[in-house]
């Protein structure tokens, strides 16, 4: 099926193009114009960029179907624009076995929305303890192996499952955390903590366990991506370690270049977040990295949490937000806030985020699977529950209005979401 | 951010969760309030009317039997109805929640929840959730806030002292679990006390505490000096023997209160404690029952203090 | 035509002149703040009373917490003898509805039980909402509608009777 997409300010991070043009699609690719389309979209008035990669987003399947189901969430991501998704292995049971990934993988197929890009566990159950078969999952459809955000206590055992993804070349994805500091905590430790009387989370429970990583890739090699950055300092340090050549990657949550520890109020639980929210000197960093590059990509870190569980007093509250129909407004605000061209605030949730995912998706030159989105970066809307897809309606930003929503979403050629 | 919960409208007193936040002239009336209700409890006949066909449901997921029964004391000398209900924690994980659980009491006609819960923030999260004629008195959120210690702490150092505007005030102790500690920081610094100071290891003090507008000092003797008021912490046995403490007979060593560093204060301070009180800990039995101590008018005064605040909010 | 206000001063001498033929060894006097005290430390002191002089603020015992709540700072009732067996002289500047003096002797019998109440106001402005009189008033004043009568202290002490807006 041919698709013509006409008049619209194609952008595409990955060149640099920005310009009101076509764009031609054919079998499922981006192809040059040939003939005419048996479908043409027009977009004029619209941005038409790369469909949005989310190496973060919960699905809740399997086993926590009470939360959000592969359904819900998947209209979720492409009414957010995400073509491509990141799902992490901490699923209930974990995805620590090539049957788990591969029915993910097929119900997502069949659901045939984003493309659903499975994380695998790291150790067996998510314990800390044993290797998971890597190389199985792997075949199974693995693109990189984590630990979510149960980080392994026991060192030994992660030097020896960064020198076995080494030995493979196995991307590693890894939260900074160290466990033992971090555990009586639910706040960033500092001034509004003390004020709120919650249990505190310093930031060099994340500078300990990331100088910790680091070392440990420089002695195996091994491909690294250290997710959600929270503090200044782990920027720093990310940083420096890229100058000296690690094979280190990063992201940061899409809310942490936004709020920070003073959002919390009157304990307002959507801000439950893991990691804290941190000072504003430490969001003012993220916000920074994110634009300099330090800091590689930006994920929703999706996390449907039903209301139940968030209507409880801060501590005993569930963490997480709901974020994959926020991801392009919040990352749109962050560009503009920062005088950021167009073209660079996209390349960190599409052609970036591909570079570390390894995939072909996240640009627009002939040849590229043809996924898509477009949207109005002025349009303005509420955050209302009644507006979301996902089941999950927790979010800090409930109420508030931001500017950019998507109009169509394109995967593989197809329309998979079309906004009246 | 939000408006203040716990002022209504009108910028009156609907709900008390925690001094901070609240306008000096708010604390002013409740310790002027008070001081009317002190008055009454030294009298015959200890009960108004005030409160007559009005009920105070106790509602306390964490267990006190002095701070419960004060309360208790103080809604039935404003002629009250009281309903006291210990939710031991066991039976919330059987499966009612917190919201459940308030939902229901307030089905049977509640005027005021005085809530004690283990979770910081909890009281607030009942607030956000009780019809408009429905009022929460915070006895203890975690380590948050215990207001009305706090304003019974305010209202005997007012009381000895008088004027908050000349006070060196030192809290010592376990400042980082202490909700008592928190609030009276908060409503020193309200009502103007220039020199707040909280003394303790490095382990027990708070990362934000500076910015709380205190002082901190790790040495009790430099920490002591020229302090018209020491209030020390109670110590809960469990934060000895453990990565925290090493033992009680270490901590009275450093952190004790004994006549001989107490000499390092006014000759007039007054000694405090929210009680109850581990003697050999935090204060030997010399100081506690001496002279400097007000440890006994301090339970006088949470009676009226709850009184007060009782019957301001019920009110508004 | 509007009525003259009556000078709060001249009232006072007249009032303690008529209470000297109720004076008796049980005798003692509770004022109500704030005007009332102002008008109890006068006659106090022209009586050259023997028993300390008591001040009572009734906030507790009002009918209107319902409606009002605990509208102002109450001052602290300080009845500085023995109720019992008392003839007590309660006094008050403003005798309105009779609702505060309803208060006041609600809350004196929780003090004990006086062998006799006596109301002493220094005005009577009529409109009672309940059956309390006064056994000895200084004037009787009528106040416009929508205006309130009040007793005013100035900084050398001096009472007078001053109309001010309001029910």
């Amino acid at each position: 099926m041919s698709l013509l997409i006409k008049g619209g300010r194609v952008i595409d991070p990955a060149s640099g193009r920005d310009e009101i043009g076509d764009v031609f699609v054919d079998k499922g690719r981006i192809a040059e114009k040939k003939g005419k389309a048996e479908e043409t979209i027009d977009a004029r008035g619209l941005v038409v960029a790369p469909g949005l990669i989310d190496l973060a987003a919960r699905l809740r399947e399997p086993g926590q179907e009470y939360k959000a189901t592969l359904a819900s969430e998947m209209d979720a991501a492409v009414a957010g624009g995400v073509t491509s998704l990141a799902c992490p292995p901490d699923t209930h049971p974990p995805l620590d076995e090539p049957g788990l990934v591969d029915m993910l993988r097929r119900r997502a197929k069949a659901l045939a929305r984003a493309r659903v890009y499975p994380v695998g566990a790291l150790t067996v159950k998510l314990a800390g303890e044993r290797l998971t078969e890597m190389s199985v999952l792997s075949e199974a459809g693995c693109v990189a192996f984590s630990q979510a955000n149960v980080p392994i206590t026991d060192t030994q055992v992660l030097w020896r499952a960064l020198q076995y993804a080494a030995t493979f070349g196995y991307p590693v994805w890894l939260r900074a955390e160290d466990k033992w500091l971090s555990r009586e905590g639910v706040a960033h430790d500092g001034d509004m903590a003390t004020r709120l009387g919650l249990a505190g989370i310093p930031a060099f429970t994340e500078t300990i366990a990331l100088a910790t990583i680091l070392q440990l890739v420089r002695a195996t090699g091994a491909r690294v991506h250290v997710c959600r950055l929270s503090s200044a300092a782990a920027v720093g340090m990310m940083r420096e370690a890229k100058q000296q050549g690690l094979p280190v990657t990063c992201d940061v949550g899409i809310h942490y270049v936004h709020l920070s520890e003073m959002d919390l109020g009157y304990y307002d639980a959507h801000c439950r977040l893991d990691p804290p929210l941190r000072s504003q000197r430490d969001r003012d960093a993220l916000a920074s990295g994110l634009a300099d590059g330090s800091i590689d990509c930006a994920v929703s870190d999706h996390a449907p949490v039903d209301e139940d569980q968030k209507q409880l007093p801060f501590a005993e509250a569930e963490t997480g937000a709901t974020g994959l129909e926020l991801l392009l407004p919040l990352a749109l605000k962050w560009g503009s806030a920062r005088k950021l061209p167009l073209a660079r605030t996209l390349a960190r949730v599409t052609s970036d985020a591909a570079r570390i995912l390894g995939v072909q998706s996240g640009r627009i030159a002939p040849g590229a699977p043809a996924d898509l989105v477009l949207f109005d970066p002025d349009e303005a809307w509420r955050v209302m529950p009644a507006a979301l897809r996902s089941q999950g309606k927790n979010s800090p930003f409930l109420g508030y209005e931001l500017a950019g929503r998507v109009r169509a979403t394109i995967v593989a050629g197809n329309v998979v979401y079309e906004r009246k | 951010m939000a408006a203040n919960p716990q002022l209504n409208a009108h910028g009156e007193l609907q709900h008390l969760l925690s001094i901070e936040g609240l306008p000096r002239g708010i604390l002013e009336q409740i310790l002027n309030t008070a001081e009317s209700f002190v008055g009454v409890t030294e009298r015959e006949v200890k009960k108004v009317p005030l409160m007559r066909g009005k009920s105070v449901f106790n509602l306390f997921f964490e267990p006190s039997t002095r701070t419960r029964t004060t309360f208790e004391i103080a809604a039935k000398r404003l002629s009250a109805d009281v309903i006291n209900l210990n939710i031991a924690v066991s039976s919330q994980t059987k499966g009612e929640s917190l919201l459940d659980t308030v939902a229901n009491l307030s089905a049977m006609q509640a005027d005021v929840f005085v809530v004690r819960h283990a979770s910081s923030g909890a009281p607030y999260l009942i607030a956000r959730h009780v019809k408009p004629h429905e009022h929460v008195i915070n006895a203890g959120d975690g380590r948050h806030a215990h207001p009305t210690q706090g304003l019974l702490d305010l209202y005997t150092i007012r009381h000895y002292k008088k004027d908050f505007g000349a006070l060196t005030v030192a809290i010592v102790g376990d400042v980082l679990h202490s909700r008592v500690a928190r609030s009276l920081i908060h409503g020193l610094t309200t009502l103007g006390a220039p020199e707040v100071r909280v003394i303790g290891p490095q382990t027990l003090i708070p990362a934000g505490v500076a910015a709380l507008g205190v002082h901190v000092f790790h040495d009790m003797r430099a920490g002591l000096k020229g302090c018209d008021v020491v209030m020390m912490l109670r110590l809960q046995n469990e934060r000895m023997a453990g990565p925290l403490l090493p033992s009680a007979q270490e901590f009275f060593m450093n952190y004790g209160l004994t006549a001989e560093k107490l000499a390092l204060a006014k000759a007039d301070a007054i000694v405090m404690h929210p009680g109850p009180m581990n003697r050999g800990v935090e204060i030997d039995s010399p100081v506690a029952d001496g002279p400097h101590s007000v440890i006994l008018p301090q339970v006088t005064f949470g009676i009226a203090v709850r009184m007060a605040v009782m019957s301001i909010v019920a009110g508004n | 035509m509007r009525a003259k206000l009556p000078d709060a001063e001249g009232l006072l001498p007249k009032l303690a002149a008529e209470l000297k033929g109720r004076i008796t060894p049980a005798t003692a006097m509770i004022g109500l703040h704030t005007g009332g005290v102002w008008v109890a430390e006068r006659l106090h002191a022209l009586l050259a009373l023997k028993a300390p002089l008591g001040a009572m603020d009734i906030a507790f015992y009002r009918d209107d917490y319902a409606k009002q709540g605990l509208k102002h700072d109450p001052k602290r009732t300080k009845i500085p003898f023995e109720v019992e067996g008392r003839d007590l002289l309660l006094v008050d500047d403003v005798l309105y509805t009779g609702r505060t003096v309803r208060a006041a002797m609600n809350e004196l019998f929780d003090y004990g039980r006086p062998r006799s109440i006596a109301l002493v106001v220094l005005a009577d402005r009529g409109g009672r909402e309940l059956p309390i009189a006064a056994q000895h008033a200084g004037a009787v004043v009528e106040v416009p509608a929508g205006k309130r009568l009040r007793l005013k202290r100035a900084d050398d002490g001096r009472l007078s009777l001053e109309l001010e807006d309001g029910g």
